[in-house]
């Protein structure tokens, strides 16, 4: 659609990178903290206070003491103080100097397994990337190309990057539910997946910086102010500023925009497509479809399905023009075949699970929602699993609530 | 002039709801004169003489039904989910400077959570003589300050580097909103926990976390974290919503969005920048020979025509015509808008709708008259340091297309003889 379609501006969630840097270049661009050139600002005065203690830097910063504050003299005795415990729950980011880096390890085996069970619904088992998900592997030498591919292995600067956002912030829908040493095993997987270490490599705490990223030295720190506020700071041109103008490009031409809507015909539209919907659906039961309980919604429990099934919107569309996604589309998943959502592409296991005559009951379901991999050994579902009875209770109820079209 | 841009290619879109036809029409009306009476006057309407709606009917109100249309938009193309995505505010459809919240364009990275405030909690840690745990209503009794400032995502106009591709100053520039915050300064809550812990803090850092499950942690130096941040939990005057990170967001002044992390969690002072995969792997910019700018954080001067564009078309016919728009800058305040006609040949210099304001919106009028002519709209700002917004070619030459990020050129409208507007690239 797009004429640029490598022009990725919001990948999902990546993770990713990949490095040339030596530890000595990674543990010394940690420390060179200097801001870039500021040519338009005046030095700022942080603190006003009556006799401000100032010192100026080096920088051209001022930067009070500690103590001072802004005017009224400092604290309010507000807050309270945070426990060792708490900090250590929150505290969690990792550095380029290692620093964060709990005890643990991974080898590239066992992080192929984790990586295929828990990132490959996205990312692909080999991190090349599904649909518009990022690519984490690939792309080496491309990044002064028309289409640059920015990955792990090609663009990254920093391992410890990879780590910190692997743990904290994957696998997209489950934040924070891998181990220490399960993300050591995926990091270590994604770097053999970029060539950057062998198939028998084990990544741990200790040898962590030993690793050198590709791209470590492809960053400069913020030039504007030398290479364009200087250019850019001029009397702007009035009259006679070029010769001739022409077009050179149009957007029509491309047409990637998309189509308004709200407008009063689209709305106009949509009270007969439900109508259709409602009458597709009380037709389904008396089709050979394995026979959906008719029993009264309760809306409360719909509800508070509809808040668990947010762990599930990341893969899984209901409702109208529902479509698959990375998982299947589930409207009218209550009752029907396993591995049978037309379109969609199973695993193996799902596949022929679905061909032996299982069904999705609602306890099927809720055995397979609780525990995932447990219930169905090869499926290609990330999820970890609803540990609370009442969440799967009201999950089932959702789903009910969506007719098969 | 026409002869170099004559309008050969015709729009495939439908113009919102007819209007254009019968612009055309009218264009050769002139000065108005009624050959008959108008019933919309002589006729009692049924809102003239039957009755409206009671105050009980709307606790909390949403623009009426005649407005539907100014909604945000998303681009599906563009991501692989709407769960890590980003929409458009409606810029063209909108004047003044506040953008309402319920039309702010949204970006997230792992969802709008919904974060209730007695389960808001903000630690303040790392090089502090004592780490702290504020409540939400801890926040609400330190001294508090207002300012208007615009939160501009890095990568707006990012999908023009390579040429003219979205078709409405919505797509090209929408990624904006400028609100009025109320807040607690960074600075304030810093001091509570005390900074004789760092040490000198010529070269220390803060990094910034927020609650959802991206967290999208951003370092930020020591000296903008004591400068003009804000810890903010209304936005015009009242909460924040869910999608700017109901209860309480951080404000950083003419810096990218990336950096405005919402359901602020955690506020860390280090001593060195954390390097994470928002600052790194995403919103550094890539030059044409491939080596990366970091640390690109101030929102360099812009301005984009919000009215006559491809959204807005002219509809009224020939004379009277305002061209508005809106202009902005990271640096400081916007100086002075020029808008042009030609494509950039000639430019006269538009009127502010107020004087500009610090690290805000800066709304501009061309009070100006169109008699059909096919027109190239361009505007240029200049803030108070002098700095000019560049064209495409300039950005290009220092940068090459593929910096995604930080496009601030100048736009063209080309607005034809029946009254359309076309994002176009020029010469």
């Amino acid at each position: 659609m797009s004429k640029f379609p490598n022009l990725t501006l919001f990948g999902g969630g990546a993770i990713g990178f990949v490095a040339l840097a030596t530890i000595a270049v990674n543990f010394a661009d940690r420390f060179v903290a200097e801001m870039p050139e500021r040519a338009d600002t005046v030095p700022l005065k942080i603190f006003e206070s009556p006799e401000p203690e100032v010192a100026e830097a080096p920088g051209g910063i001022l930067v009070g003491a500690a103590n001072a504050s802004d005017g009224a003299g400092a604290n309010y005795g507000l807050g309270r103080a945070a426990l060792p415990e708490e900090i250590a729950a929150w505290n969690v980011d990792v550095r380029p100097d290692g620093s964060g880096l709990p005890e643990g390890s991974g080898d590239v085996f066992t992080g192929e397994q984790v990586f295929v069970e828990k990132c490959a619904a996205c990312h692909g088992d080999f991190a090349e990337g599904i649909d518009n998900w990022p690519k984490l592997a690939g792309g080496d030498g491309t990044l002064a190309d028309e289409d640059p591919l920015k990955t792990v292995g090609s663009y990254w600067p920093y391992l410890s990057t990879v780590w910190d956002y692997v743990h904290r912030s994957m696998p997209f829908g489950a934040a924070q539910t891998l181990t220490a040493d399960e993300t050591y095993a995926i990091t270590a997987y994604i770097l053999y997946s970029n060539y950057i270490v062998e198939d028998d490599f084990t990544l741990s705490h200790e040898n962590f910086l030993e690793v050198e990223m590709p791209n470590a030295d492809g960053f400069i720190v913020d030039d504007r102010a030398e290479t364009e506020y200087s250019i850019w700071r001029t009397e702007p041109c009035m009259e006679n500023c070029k010769d001739s103008v022409e077009i050179t490009m149009r957007a029509t031409v491309l047409d990637v925009t998309p189509e308004e809507e709200g407008t009063e015909e689209a709305s106009m539209d949509a009270p007969a497509e439900e109508t259709v919907v409602e009458e597709a659906a009380t037709e389904a039961p008396a089709a050979e479809e394995a026979p959906v309980e008719t029993a009264a919604l309760d809306p409360a429990l719909v509800a508070d399905g509809e808040k668990v099934f947010k762990k599930c919107k990341s893969c899984h569309q209901v409702g109208d023009g529902a479509k698959n996604r990375t998982g299947p589309m589930l409207n009218g998943i209550v009752g029907h075949p396993v591995g049978a959502v037309d379109g969609f592409k199973y695993s193996k296991a799902m596949a022929e699970a679905g061909e032996g005559g299982l069904v999705w009951t609602e306890e099927e379901l809720k055995a397979f929602l609780a525990k995932p991999r447990d219930y169905m050994n090869g499926t290609k579902m990330s999820f970890s699993g609803l540990r609370k009875d009442e969440d799967l209770d009201a999950i089932v109820e959702y789903l009910k609530s969506f007719a098969a079209e | 002039m026409s002869d170099t841009f004559q309008g050969k290619g015709t729009s495939r879109r439908a113009f919102l709801r007819g209007g254009v036809a019968a612009a055309a029409g009218a264009v050769a009306a002139g000065t108005a004169s009624a050959n008959s009476p108008d019933p919309l006057i002589t006729e009692v309407q049924d809102w003239a003489s039957g009755l409206g709606a009671g105050v009980d009917e709307v606790p909390y109100g949403l623009p009426i039904e005649f407005e539907s249309d100014v909604i945000r938009r998303n681009v599906e193309w563009l991501t692989a989910d709407t769960i890590s995505s980003i929409n458009f505010t409606p810029i063209h459809a909108l004047d003044g400077t506040i953008t309402p919240q319920g039309c702010a364009f949204e970006r997230h990275h792992s969802g709008a959570i919904e974060l209730k405030k007695e389960d808001y909690r903000l630690m303040i840690n790392g090089l502090v003589d004592t780490p702290l745990v504020f409540t939400y209503e801890d926040l609400e009794r330190f001294p508090r300050e207002n300012h208007v400032y615009f939160c501009e995502c890095a990568a707006n106009t990012g999908m023009e580097w390579a040429g003219a591709q979205l078709n409405g100053a919505q797509f090209t520039h929408g990624m904006i909103h400028n609100m009025e915050y109320s807040g607690v300064t960074l600075r304030t809550l810093l001091n509570e926990a005390g900074l004789g812990a760092a040490g000198d803090l010529e070269d220390k850092w803060v990094y910034v976390e927020g609650a959802d499950a991206s967290s999208n942690g951003r370092s930020i130096p020591m000296e903008k974290a004591l400068d003009d941040v804000l810890v903010a939990f209304k936005a015009n005057g009242e909460a924040l919503r869910k999608e700017h990170g109901y209860p309480v967001r951080l404000v950083v002044p003419g810096w990218e969005g990336n950096m405005w992390v919402k359901w602020l969690r955690r506020v860390e002072v280090m001593d060195g920048p954390v390097e994470s995969r928002e600052e790194t792997s995403k919103y550094t910019d890539t030059l044409a020979d491939g080596t990366s700018r970091k640390w690109t954080w101030v929102m360099d001067a812009k301005s984009v025509i919000t009215s006559p564009s491809p959204q807005m078309p002219i509809k009224h016919g020939h004379g009277p015509l305002v061209i508005t728009g809106m202009a902005w800058s990271g640096h400081g305040k916007i100086a002075r808008v020029d808008v042009s006609k030609d494509g950039g040949i000639t430019w006269e210099t538009a009127r502010l709708g107020a004087d500009g304001a610090n690290k805000a919106l800066t709304r501009f009028y061309l009070d100006t008259e169109w008699n059909g002519e096919d027109w190239l709209l361009q505007a240029r700002a200049m803030d108070e340091t002098g700095y000019v917004q560049p064209t495409k070619a300039q950005l290009r030459e220092v940068r090459g297309e593929n910096s995604i990020y930080h496009n601030n050129c100048i736009q063209t409208w080309h607005v034809k003889p029946n009254g359309e507007a076309e994002n176009v690239e020029v010469s």
